[in-house]
């Protein structure tokens, strides 16, 4: 336990809207270990990338807790210290809007240095020639402006500007959704690298389910946002036990017999995602599920655990 | 690390290069780039190159009154004799002195209030700036710069601070769109979290990305503020007589049309000149600093 | 005679520094009725062929280097606006990307339903109780819940998958021989995107119309095409019956490929293909691969290979498969 890195507790994000209230996140608890790369899951409206953001202090919370290596860090990142600033990084997902089209790549690189004050020997180019060399990428890229690069090495950059105030603990929003596969597969390789080499934890969200059976310790998905199930990766792949879980690894289109085979049976995806301002009550799921009983339209359903480290969250489990 | 020095400085002129052809596109542009650049030369030299440098200031010739345009004197005389060609070259000096004050004055503090309005949207700060300006942007125009220069003394200086009070709300407006829309930005959130100050942020992250428009604005602005100068002037609250200002030239020539037509024509056209000039310009600086996308 | 047959297709943009030569040689054909996959990464050039194919490529700075588009056995490159309308009428429709970006957000869903169905009548003339029929009708394809009153709707009020429906059902209403549908689903989440992909499906099978689906995802292609295009930097480097390419891949680009997919079986991520796509104001000689590839010999950097038949349908235009 003491190896937690991070412990959320009933996060709750809502956002009130002329619409009504935004149910962003609903309660959302997991928590992750030291060097662990924890896969956070989900559609449009899942509230993944709020889960995200509150832990890096982007909102604050309205409700529930978030504990970063045993303190609290419940807060809106301008009420918290500097050094936790130091120690969390996110990488966000458009490699577009990232950087700014504004700032030389050096610049960019340097902000975090210059506001952590970060010395290293030699001056701060010497530091952002190092970063470069870390995540792979030549020296003269310093000089260059972030649409000169592509949207591959738009991300590398991010990565390094993430790396540059050495975290212990960094958010992976969607990292290389906007990328093509080839490219991906580069990232993710230079990110399990760096992992191993500085002793990284990820919290890494996307939609891809395939990515993160390779490479997730652990996988959560949520849906509008509640989670729904969590279990280690293996697990997870091959006992899927929420209706939601089944028809999302159902509906990816997969390259490959052996994965056809390895999927849950087809189910057909029906209806539309609901807006997060008209969530569904009872279960949030029910109104898409293939197997919704009576009591789903009512109850919601408690998290419960089916087997070691494997929760989900739904009446099939509970009580049956 | 002089070889990556050497590829900063060949990045710039790489940069300096692409800028050219982008602004160069359109052929207006370079007309627009060298008119502006003629009437500068004619400006800052007018006592070397204008035929007449004495006829600026206090010079009385009767008998070379009134005449049309000659050979001696391109564009004829007014009614004290004064070469009206020299005056129009002593009086661009006057009309972008006001356009160069008004806007150094005015954008740095629109742009500034802008800035910080548009990263505190939401706040208190963001109601009061904007409110102030609106208070600003409600008054017509013309009208607020005739009660100031009626309070004051009327006299260019006065004039320029009239038109100032008037500009600024808009380079604030301006910039507050922008700055309100930029301050969602992963790259801005990325510096919040890292823990950047917010005068970092708002300088050196979102400044930059608004220069284009408010460069843009500038150059298109130079003529307006001419333009509001020289109608000051025309009314009398500007400049007074014996400086040549473009305006006052064209007020006192319009007595005397149609028959000696010189004398308000040609100061018309200076401005209409000038005016076009920096809009053309205008144009061009827009398309030279558009972003482009990858 | 073949629907649609692109031969030798070279198109380049002129920008600031010389020719973006993008296109360098495209070669593709439909029959009637197929549904072919043209997948490939960003910037290889499949959206500027298919922009091509229907002429609404900006011509400065776009031109049109060489080859020829036949469409029905007609060039479609030197026709007139007149024709090329015709055409677009009811020859052939696209479907977009973003299908935010597709739908004008001032007019409602019936407004630009019933303008597409009036322009693609250009013979003949269509009552207004005719157009409106048929505008409900091609919402009921599309499966959305209670045509009459989505017509009154307006885009934004609407989900993405909804707007992309309506985008087919726009694109499907006239009746078309031919649809191109660029990345059509790449926008959408996982579990929508099956279901639109289910319902083309369907409706293309249904109004037997010839489908040309671009995307960058071999999952998708996969699932949805007869025949597949593997496109690289410009042209394309195999081309097969989507099982043939899936059991047997031969280029070592679409070997590169398939390996960099993550599996769902949890085999690990690969190495993804080592270099970056090309710079095209100075595009490699030879074969456009030749600097990232594996395999590459002599003969690859002096000759761009042409396509070499390994197989019924399956060609691959690489040196390694030459004789």
């Amino acid at each position: 336990m003491t190896d937690e890195i991070l412990k959320i507790r009933d996060l709750k994000k809502y956002f009130y809207t002329k619409h009504g209230v935004v149910k962003a996140a609903d309660g959302v608890t997991f928590s992750i270990q030291k060097k662990e790369t924890l896969g956070l899951v989900g559609e449009s409206g899942s509230g993944k990338s709020t889960v995200a953001y509150t832990i890096l202090g982007i909102y604050g919370p309205t409700d529930g807790s978030i504990q970063f290596k045993g303190q609290d860090i419940s807060k809106p990142w301008t009420k918290r210290p500097k050094y936790f600033k130091k120690d969390i990084q996110i990488v966000f997902q458009d490699p577009g809007s990232s950087l700014n089209p504004r700032r030389s790549i050096r610049q960019i690189l340097e902000l975090p240095l210059k506001v952590h004050r970060i010395e290293g020997n030699g001056g701060r180019e010497e530091q952002a020639i190092r970063l470069l060399d870390k995540v792979g990428l030549p020296a003269d890229y310093m000089y260059k402006y972030p649409q000169a690069i592509g949207g591959g090495e738009r991300q590398i950059v991010a990565i390094a500007r993430a790396l540059a105030t050495d975290p212990s603990f960094v958010v992976l929003d969607e990292p290389t959704s906007a990328l093509d596969v080839s490219v991906q597969a580069k990232i993710i390789n230079l990110l399990m690298g760096l992992q191993d080499e500085f002793d990284l934890t990820y919290l890494f969200i996307t939609h891809d389910l395939s990515l993160m059976r390779n490479m997730a310790a652990r996988v959560a998905i949520m849906y509008l946002g509640k989670i729904c199930e969590i279990a280690p990766t293996v697990e997870f792949f091959k006992n899927p036990l929420h209706p939601y879980t089944q028809m999302l690894l159902s509906s990816i289109p997969v390259v490959s017999e052996k994965e056809e085979e390895y999927k849950p049976k087809k189910i057909i995806p029906q209806g539309e995602i609901p807006s997060p301002v008209d969530v569904p009550p009872g279960c949030n799921f029910h109104t898409r599920c293939s197997r919704r009983m009576e009591i789903c339209s009512r109850v919601d359903p408690d998290m419960v655990t089916q087997e070691e480290g494997h929760l989900v969250r739904c009446h099939l489990y509970t009580g049956a | 690390m002089a070889g990556i020095k050497k590829k900063d400085l060949s990045h710039t002129w790489e940069k300096i290069k692409k800028s050219w052809y982008k602004f160069s596109k359109n052929p207006l542009s370079i007309i627009g780039a060298t008119i502006v650049l003629l009437i500068m030369c004619l400006a800052i030299f007018a006592p070397f190159v204008a035929p007449y440098p004495e006829h600026a200031g206090n010079f009385v010739d009767f008998r070379n009154a009134s005449q049309p345009p000659s050979l001696h004197h391109l564009f004829g005389t007014d009614v004290f004799g004064r070469d009206i060609l020299s005056r129009v070259f002593f009086g661009f000096r006057f009309s972008l002195v006001m356009g160069f004050v008004v806007i150094s004055l005015t954008a740095p503090v629109g742009v500034t209030l802008g800035l910080i309005a548009g990263y505190m949207k939401g706040t208190w700060v963001d109601t009061l700036v904007m409110r102030l300006t609106d208070i600003f942007v409600a008054v017509p125009p013309l009208v607020l710069a005739l009660a100031v220069t009626s309070i004051l003394k009327p006299s260019v200086f006065n004039a320029m601070m009239a038109v100032s009070l008037m500009w600024w709300p808009w380079y604030c407006r301006l910039v507050y769109g922008i700055a309100s829309s930029i301050k969602n930005e992963f790259f801005v959130q990325a510096a919040e979290v890292t823990g950047s100050g917010k005068l970092h942020i708002i300088f050196s992250e979102i400044l930059p990305n608004c220069l284009g428009p408010i460069l843009t604005k500038i150059s298109l602005d130079m003529g307006w503020v001419i333009l509001i100068g020289s109608a000051l002037s025309f009314v009398g609250l500007g400049a007074q007589p014996p400086t040549p200002d473009l305006g006052t030239m064209v007020a006192d020539g319009g007595k005397y049309m149609p028959d000696q037509w010189w004398m308000a024509v040609f100061p018309a056209f200076a401005i209409m000149f000038v005016v076009f000039g920096f809009n053309i310009l205008g144009d061009g600086i827009r398309d030279m600093l558009e972003v482009e996308e990858g | 005679m073949r629907l649609l047959e692109i031969r030798e297709l070279r198109v380049g943009f002129n920008v600031y520094g010389g020719t973006l030569n993008v296109l360098n040689g495209v070669n593709l054909h439909l029959n009637e009725g197929e549904k072919v996959g043209l997948v490939g990464e960003t910037g290889c050039g499949k959206t500027t062929t298919a922009k091509s194919t229907l002429r609404i490529l900006p011509m400065p700075p776009a031109e049109v280097f060489g080859g020829e588009i036949l469409f029905n056995g007609t060039d479609v490159l030197p026709l007139g606006q007149k024709e090329m309308r015709k055409i677009h009428a009811t020859g052939i429709s696209m479907i977009f990307q973003d299908p935010t970006a597709s739908l004008n957000p001032v007019f409602t869903i019936g407004d630009q339903l019933r303008d597409t169905i009036r322009y693609a009548g250009i013979d003949g003339h269509i009552t207004k109780k005719e157009i409106h029929e048929r505008a409900v009708l091609s919402l009921h394809d599309v499966h959305l819940p209670d045509p009459e009153r989505m017509l009154k709707n307006y885009p934004i009020q609407l989900s993405g998958g909804m707007r992309q429906r309506i985008c087919i059902a726009m694109a499907l209403a006239t009746q078309s021989q031919l649809l191109i549908a660029d990345e059509p689903t790449t926008s959408l989440d996982v579990t929508i995107q099956a279901q639109v992909l289910r319902l083309l499906g369907e409706l293309v099978e249904q109004k037997e119309t010839s489908t040309i689906l671009i995307t960058h995802s071999l999952g998708v292609v996969r699932e949805w095409t007869q025949r597949v295009y593997v496109m690289y930097a410009g042209s394309m480097v195999e081309t097969a019956q989507t099982a043939d390419l899936f059991h047997n891949p031969l280029h070592p680009y679409t070997e590169g490929l398939m390996k960099a997919v993550p599996r769902l079986t949890g085999e690990g991520i690969a190495e993804g293909i080592s270099g970056r796509i090309p710079d095209y104001l100075n595009p490699p000689g030879g074969c456009r691969f030749h600097p990232r590839c594996p395999h590459v010999m002599k003969v690859c950097r002096e000759e761009k290979p042409p396509y070499f038949t390994v197989d019924a349908d399956h060609q691959v235009a690489c040196f390694l498969f030459k004789g």
